[in-house]
């Protein structure tokens, strides 16, 4: 899955769609001409299509779980790391949020690295994720790991 | 609760089958509980890293439930380092065990050459009749005579009427 990540505000340039996968003929085969028809109109299978707004839905929803436990936080993040995609802004902040009501600020700042990591050689990904999710880290009080300085040896 | 993550190692021991008895219950075998590992592919482990806290880190994660603006960066850090071992970036750190690696090949491959070398004198007898320079010319001399490969190969090359190699 592949989510685009279209602009929430004015002004802002990034149209660009972030995918991870290498070859440029494989993003090609991946593209779609629209995203608001479930029955896509090209089907790699007999089943249904996720679109990017469901997917993201459903992680936001899986996060914002209010009585949501550590293992429902640890399992989510390892599976959602395991997908070839970087998250969007509202899942991480979906999941920041579910580390503050656990108490955990470690995992939240190893979200944020983890993410970072994620996105490999596209070094645009990360700043941009940071500035979307600035009004929550200051709500919750969350330092980057730039901030505390251990995203260096 | 605070120590979730915690809770979550315990679990494994509450069901141990004691067939009813409670004096012998099994000792839980370290192997067997979930280990802590750093991965770029499972950023959050199973079990934080420090599990005996010091008094010092268990009031830190009393106040941890609080406002986490309230604590400071050492602070943060300090937490950081209870859950996690490594750090990304340290965990993503190469080193310099290849260059050791190459050498120790190279090193590796210039003893066997030696220990060949050493084979080809002392160990091998002498190469047969066949290769002295004299019976190599008789050789090559009956090759042409016989005409081998005359249309396009070795005798095609040799110039008969002149007794000599073509130009």
């Amino acid at each position: 899955m592949n989510p685009r990540l279209s602009p929430t505000h004015c002004g802002t340039m990034f149209r660009a769609v972030f995918r991870l996968s290498a070859t440029g003929a494989r993003s090609l085969a991946r593209s779609r001409p629209c995203y608001s028809a479930p029955s896509a109109t090209r089907c790699y299978s007999h089943g249904k299509v996720e679109t990017d707004e469901e997917f993201d839905a459903r992680w936001v929803t899986y996060f914002s779980k209010p009585d949501i436990d550590g293992w429902e936080l640890r399992k989510g993040m390892n599976t959602l790391i395991g997908y070839d995609l970087v998250p969007e802004a509202k899942i991480l902040d979906s999941a920041l949020r579910a580390c503050r009501r656990l108490n955990d600020l470690a995992s939240a700042i190893r979200i944020l690295e983890a993410v970072k990591d994620k996105a490999g050689p596209h070094k645009d990904i990360y700043p941009y994720l940071i500035q979307e999710l600035k009004p929550t880290l200051s709500e919750l009080g969350i330092s980057t790991p730039e901030e505390l300085g251990i995203d260096k040896l | 609760p605070n120590f979730s993550l915690r809770l979550s190692a315990r679990w494994h021991t509450s069901f141990r089958p004691t067939g009813g008895r409670e004096q012998g219950v099994a000792k839980v075998e370290e192997y067997t509980l979930p280990a802590y590992f750093d991965r770029r592919e499972n950023p959050l482990p199973d079990v934080c890293y420090v599990q005996n806290l010091s008094p010092e880190q268990k009031s830190l994660k009393e106040k941890e439930i609080g406002s986490w603006a309230a604590l400071s960066n050492e602070e943060k850090i300090a937490l950081y380092r209870i859950s996690f071992k490594q750090s990304f970036a340290e965990m993503n750190q190469g080193s310099s065990e290849w260059k050791s690696v190459v050498g120790g090949m190279m090193f590796l491959i210039g003893f066997t050459g030696l220990v060949v070398l050493w084979q080809r004198k002392y160990v091998y007898g002498p190469v047969p009749h066949t290769f002295d320079a004299e019976y190599k010319a008789k050789e090559l001399q009956r090759t042409l005579d016989m005409r081998m490969n005359p249309v396009e190969g070795f005798a095609s090359k040799w110039d008969y009427e002149n007794k000599q190699w073509k130009k």
